[in-house]
């Protein structure tokens, strides 16, 4: 099968930090990637990268065999790229349900200025989208009035709620108790699942990696250093000691 | 909820209605609500920027830029119809609000508010420097179309030119809410909390920000249209910075969040400033100044605002009674 994704040889630097060095990676459809690696690995700037936030010095991206190296960020997203942020991007005057109203009109581009946001027929699949990951109780609540935990699952189901094929998500669960991450990972592993969207997460937790991950990159100083199963990657003792830290 | 929209509904039909009524009972009146109403249509348009978090500086130039053509055309025809002028202001506008527009709204807040000036500036020299066109500084005499091909007396003139714009208001003040409720116009003040989201929904903010800046300068070009056909003259003065800051002011002093609050602010406007003028000529601006210090010191959601708490208020203490 053909990659869903294809980064090749993707380079950028900032200034003396090199954060894409050469980058190589393939994404297959329907697979769970974990992105680990140190701070400053360029984890983040590879999903800048992929979503067409940063444009790379060289390299190309392809998704689904299309390059979109340096296209703008609606038109990958378009494409069906979607993105969960690390610090939640939402609307902070709408009402939850709201912001999940705009992004359902965004995707079927309901762009008609007489027909009120509200009678979108959308709304029940946007708010069941919201009982699956948990917060549905909030639909009726301003986002800025919300707990940072709460935001974070929101922006992720905003991701969702554009339908899209591959799913970038950076850190979907910090920010969220501890006692919540696996009951909300499994609530969001479960909705990928039933749309059939491929998924790329960077972690800090392992636990979750070995759990939730197909396969594992590990980056490191703008490299993947190393990809496998969670399983051979979390035995391997260069990440154990670079990575781990055990 | 509903119980609430029924009641605002109502109390804008028992206004309108008021409004409507005002000259069959007090005559002089006529002149002042046509220009109010004009005025209310013209600020309807900064209002629309405010929702994406924009305040323009230069919005009179819509005014103006409506008022003149509307003239010339006026002029070349030896009249022309009253139909044909409104529509050929309002369409000019649209076509300089498209273009100034594409360039406005690549930039944001005081950028976005001095570009806008700044063009604003240019055609008001524009209007004043190309004397042999425009008339300079003295203006142009604006012809009284005829309605339909049939002349008209001025006071019937004014009667009808008064019917319309309320109907106007009203028409383009309920299609404008709709407007603010629709996706499009939920992007626009998602524009103003969160850009980076909007963009990876999909959606240009730019274009969200361009159509509502096109949607304000047809609003801004119809007050003008009115207000020319009104004073029957024509001045660079009306597309003056300091006519585009009154804009501003009556949107915050009726309630920027709200359609109504822009009719509202441009009735209470005009009546102050008219008995302002007429009992206290000389200081009639500190008089404006002191209501709009007392306005965001104590009703920072404007006179709408004003009203909303109240309702509110006799709402919660109907219900808490036995």
């Amino acid at each position: 099968m053909s990659p869903l994704l294809r980064v090749e040889d993707v380079h950028i630097r900032f200034g003396g930090v090199v954060a894409a060095d050469g980058v190589y990676l393939d994404l297959e459809p329907g697979e769970s990637l974990a992105i680990i690696g140190p701070n400053g690995a360029g984890k983040t700037t590879f999903l800048n990268i992929c979503t067409g936030y940063l444009k790379p010095t060289a390299g190309r991206v392809l998704f689904e065999g299309n390059d979109i190296t340096g296209q703008p960020p609606r038109a990958i997203v378009r494409l069906g790229i979607a993105r969960a942020f690390q610090i939640p991007q939402l609307f902070l005057e709408h009402s939850v349900l709201d912001n999940m109203l705009i992004a359902a009109a965004a995707r079927t581009r309901a762009w008609n200025p007489f027909r009120a946001m509200v009678a979108l027929p959308e709304r029940a699949e946007m708010i069941g989208l919201l009982r699956q990951l948990g917060v549905a109780d909030t639909a009726e609540q301003r986002v800025d009035g919300l707990p940072e935990g709460v935001r974070k699952l929101v922006d992720v189901a905003l991701a969702l709620a554009l339908k899209p094929r591959l799913l970038l998500l950076d850190e979907p669960t910090s920010g969220v108790s501890s006692s919540e991450k696996f009951q909300i990972m499994d609530a969001l592993v479960q909705a990928l699942k039933n749309q059939a969207v491929t998924s790329v997460f960077v972690e800090h937790d392992m636990e979750m990696v070995s759990r939730y991950a197909h396969r594992v990159a590990v980056w490191n100083g703008g490299r993947v250093q190393m990809v496998g199963t969670p399983a051979d990657v979390l035995a391997d003792a260069d990440v154990r000691r670079d990575v781990v830290g055990i | 909820m509903t119980q609430l929209s029924w009641l605002h509904r109502t109390v804008i039909l028992a206004l309108a209605l008021g409004v409507a009524v005002m000259p069959t009972l007090y005559p002089w009146s006529q002149v002042l609500l046509t220009l109010a109403l004009a005025k209310g249509l013209a600020v309807l348009g900064v209002v629309v920027l405010l929702q994406a978090g924009q305040v323009s500086f230069g919005h009179a130039m819509f005014v103006a830029i409506g008022a003149y053509s509307a003239t010339f055309l006026g002029r070349a025809l030896g009249g022309g119809d009253l139909v044909v002028v409104l529509l050929g202001g309002v369409l000019t506008s649209v076509a300089f609000g498209l273009v100034i527009g594409v360039f406005v709204v690549r930039y944001r807040y005081i950028f976005f508010g001095m570009l806008n000036l700044a063009f604003s500036m240019v055609l008001f020299s524009l209007l004043e420097k190309f004397f042999h066109i425009t008339g300079g500084s003295d203006g142009l005499r604006v012809l009284r179309p005829t309605l339909f091909g049939q002349s008209l007396d001025r006071a019937t003139f004014e009667g009808i030119l008064f019917y319309l714009t309320l109907a106007l208001a009203l028409g383009l003040g309920w299609l404008v809410h709709r407007y603010l409720q629709s996706p499009l116009g939920q992007a626009l003040s998602a524009v103003k909390s969160n850009e980076t989201r909007l963009e990876y929904l999909g959606v240009s903010a730019r274009h969200v920000l361009l159509v509502g800046y096109v949607v304000s300068a047809a609003l801004c070009g119809l007050g003008g249209v009115i207000i020319g056909l009104v004073q029957g003259l024509v001045t660079p003065e009306l597309g003056y910075w300091v006519r585009s800051g009154e804009l501003v002011f009556i949107a915050i002093l009726g309630g920027a969040s709200n359609v109504t609050g822009a009719f509202a602010g441009a009735l209470v406007f005009e009546v102050v400033r008219t008995y302002a003028a007429a009992f206290a000529a000389n200081i009639w601006q500190m008089i404006l100044g002191g209501v709009l210090l007392l306005i965001v010191l104590f009703a920072p959601g404007g006179l709408i605002a004003l009203y909303g708490n109240s309702v509110k208020k006799l709402f919660a203490r109907t219900r808490t009674e036995p």
